[in-house]
């Protein structure tokens, strides 16, 4: 089922998605890829924080905080709904 | 012989180094403690060892200073090994480390760290299926509890004695890209998921990370640690201060109370107590209870919690921790600046942090406001304070105008402290002030006591008059104020002397108590926190800051001023 490409703020919490790509100079994605994050990976939106805060994002068994100016340009596929 | 640690950031490395060092490295579970590596000399069957612990990387492209520091180090010291500390819980990331090290050739051994959390976690790790891909010996660890550690040097010296075997060039030559999708490759086909045991982690994070019940929390459990670490202070610092009070007359005594010998070794004795009083009733406590939030792991969950607020004052969620440790003492609150990765974000958080009223102001605000005017007063003064943090926060971020990358922050596990990591790391810090700090106190303290014995007095009262006057404050507040940057509770003590009376009502109004107390909350931070400003963000900021935080109060008293005499007070 694929709903196109969405940018992570906007994904509701327990969905997993598909990264597609990061919006942004290379330094930002550099910061990206030393978290582990890579165009293609697969991850679950955890949980999203209370005003406006962070996407609690889980790839591979482990949890990233990304700051709302970061998930906003962080693109996604959704693949799925499921709540693990 | 000379072994180098090195895996990312929050992997356990620098426990593994506490271990078997002791008190040298600060160990945390917050990404990037370690900025600058250490060394110490390990004993291993009869040799001596010098370990060194690097900084946490994630890769060695260099990107930035922990890796440039990194890579310059293993290219260009004598390196016999070096042990790979990696995260069994997040071996894809991990591996990416590993396999770029491989280019390295030099003798590796992989600690597979955090196997005690991986069975937790229901996953399977084939450390046999590793190290026959990757050619060198894999060995499993639990670092925070010291299983494996002998192990594991045993091997490496083993390791460090015979020649470094050809790599399997497949592993060797990759791009960023590509060794990412090789580390996923080599971490799925070791790794094998089993039944995850139903995590307790996630239970916990639905309530302390939850909108409304995370908050809830959040103020609980810092209600209980403030009550933990004041209740523990007050109950030093009472007898503490009789001993010096004691001392100190004593002292006074021995040279003739009014002789400049004994005004001056009161004067030291007082900034010798100063600096006791400081760190033993507040420093103390206050960092251990910081070290163990942050071990366990709770300051990443405030940090996730606090960013939306956060940024309403131009800084990020993992700005908090400066503004928590504040309402303790500002010195470690300064120095917990060091977490933000941005100069920007540090010098907005060090800036507010030091306009957080620490326990010695509060000294001020309970000993003259809430005990003359009424609590609710004092309650004022504190949400007045809060507006004007958030105001500074707001007219900095405008002035510094500065891409931040925003928030991006590993959510670590929970893990039980243990106490010899979270002693270690109070006694690293606390000994930063007493290093820094201390003497800086005792300095002060004895050229204060000279100027009072060559009647600077009224000199110091005259050169401060120009504040005094335009807050509408009796001259001879200006004393107590100067002192009080020593420490912001003589601001208090020092003022009975100086008014000359018992009760401050018979000599100040109560729109001149607000007016005082409102600037001794805003201006100059103490010498202690001037010094941990120093050594975070160097001179010139500090003067900067200080010279800020003296408009700030000016600003504030004087709206107090005026808005007392719009009241009638």
């Amino acid at each position: 089922m694929n709903k196109g490409i969405v940018r992570l703020i906007d994904i509701d919490k327990g969905t997993l998605v598909k990264i597609s790509s990061f919006e942004g100079g290379p330094r930002y994605v550099t910061r990206l890829n030393q978290f582990g994050l890579y165009p293609g990976d697969l991850a679950r939106v955890v949980r999203h924080a209370p005003f406006g805060g962070p996407v609690l994002l889980e790839v591979r068994g482990m949890e990233i905080a990304l700051g709302k100016s970061i998930a906003a340009r962080i693109l996604v596929e959704v693949t799925a709904c499921a709540s693990r | 012989m000379r072994f180098a640690l090195i895996g990312q950031p929050n992997c356990g490395k620098s426990t593994l180094f506490n271990q078997v060092a002791g008190y040298k490295a600060e160990t945390g579970n917050f990404s990037g403690t370690t900025v600058t590596f250490t060394e110490s000399k390990v004993r291993l069957n009869g040799k001596v060892i010098q370990l060194v612990d690097l900084p946490g990387t994630f890769t060695l492209r260099g990107t930035n200073k922990a890796e440039t520091e990194v890579m310059r180090f293993i290219n260009s010291h004598e390196v016999d090994a070096i042990i790979n500390v990696v995260d069994a819980t997040h071996l894809t990331q991990s591996l990416e480390l590993t396999l770029e090290l491989l280019v390295v050739k030099r003798p590796l051994v992989i600690a597979m760290n955090m196997m005690d959390e991986a069975s937790r976690l229901g996953l399977n790790i084939d450390g046999q299926a590793l190290m026959s891909k990757l050619g060198v010996p894999v060995l499993p660890l639990v670092a925070s509890r010291g299983h494996g550690v002998k192990a594991l040097f045993l091997k490496t010296m083993e390791s460090a004695q015979s020649a470094v075997s050809g790599r399997d060039p497949s592993l060797v030559n990759q791009d960023a890209l590509q060794r990412h999708m090789l580390a996923g490759e080599l971490a799925e086909t070791i790794v094998s998921q089993g039944v995850r045991r139903v995590s307790w982690r996630d239970q916990l994070d639905n309530i302390l990370l939850h909108p409304v019940l995370g908050f809830l929390s959040l103020v609980v459990i810092l209600f209980i640690f403030f009550q933990i670490v004041y209740g523990l202070g007050k109950l030093i610092e009472a007898p503490l201060l009789a001993v010096f009070n004691a001392l100190s007359r004593q002292t006074a005594n021995l040279f003739g109370a009014s002789s400049f010998w004994g005004e001056l070794t009161v004067g030291i004795v007082q900034g010798v107590s100063g600096g006791i009083a400081i760190v033993l009733p507040y420093l103390i406590p206050f960092l251990f209870g910081l070290g163990v939030l942050e071990d366990i792991g709770y300051l990443p969950r405030i940090a996730f919690l606090m960013d939306g607020l956060m940024h309403r004052i131009g800084l990020h969620g993992k700005a908090i921790v400066p503004f928590i440790l504040g309402y303790g003492c500002n010195v470690p609150a300064v120095m917990s600046t060091r977490i933000l990765e941005e100069r920007k974000d540090r010098i907005i958080a060090s800036t507010l942090a030091v306009l957080v009223p620490c326990a010695a102001r509060l000294s001020v605000v309970f000993g003259l406001v809430a005990f003359y005017l009424g609590p609710l007063w004092a309650l004022g003064i504190y949400l007045f304070n809060m507006f004007v943090i958030a105001l500074t926060g707001r007219v900095l971020t405008r002035l510094l105008p500065e891409d931040t990358p925003g928030l991006i922050l590993e959510m670590p596990t929970y893990r039980i402290p243990t106490l010899k990591n979270v002693v270690n790391k109070t006694w690293f810090r606390v000994r930063e002030f007493i290093v820094e700090a201390w003497p800086l106190l005792i300095i002060g303290s004895a050229v204060l006591a000279g100027l009072t014995y060559f009647k600077f007095s009224p000199a110091i009262d005259w050169m401060v008059r120009p504040v005094t006057w335009s807050l509408g404050l009796p001259t001879e507040t200006g004393v107590p104020l100067i002192f009080g940057v020593l420490r912001k509770e003589l601001s208090l003590l020092m003022l009975r002397q100086a008014l000359g009376v018992n009760d401050f009502s018979s000599a100040l109004a109560p729109s001149q108590m607000l007016t005082f107390t409102v600037f001794v909350v805003f201006y100059i931070p103490c010498l202690a926190t001037l010094s941990a400003l120093r050594r975070e963000l160097g001179w010139r900021s500090m003067l900067a800051v200080s010279a800020l935080t003296v408009v700030i109060a000016m600003a504030a008293g004087l709206f107090v001023r005026g808005l007392g005499y719009i009241v009638g007070l």
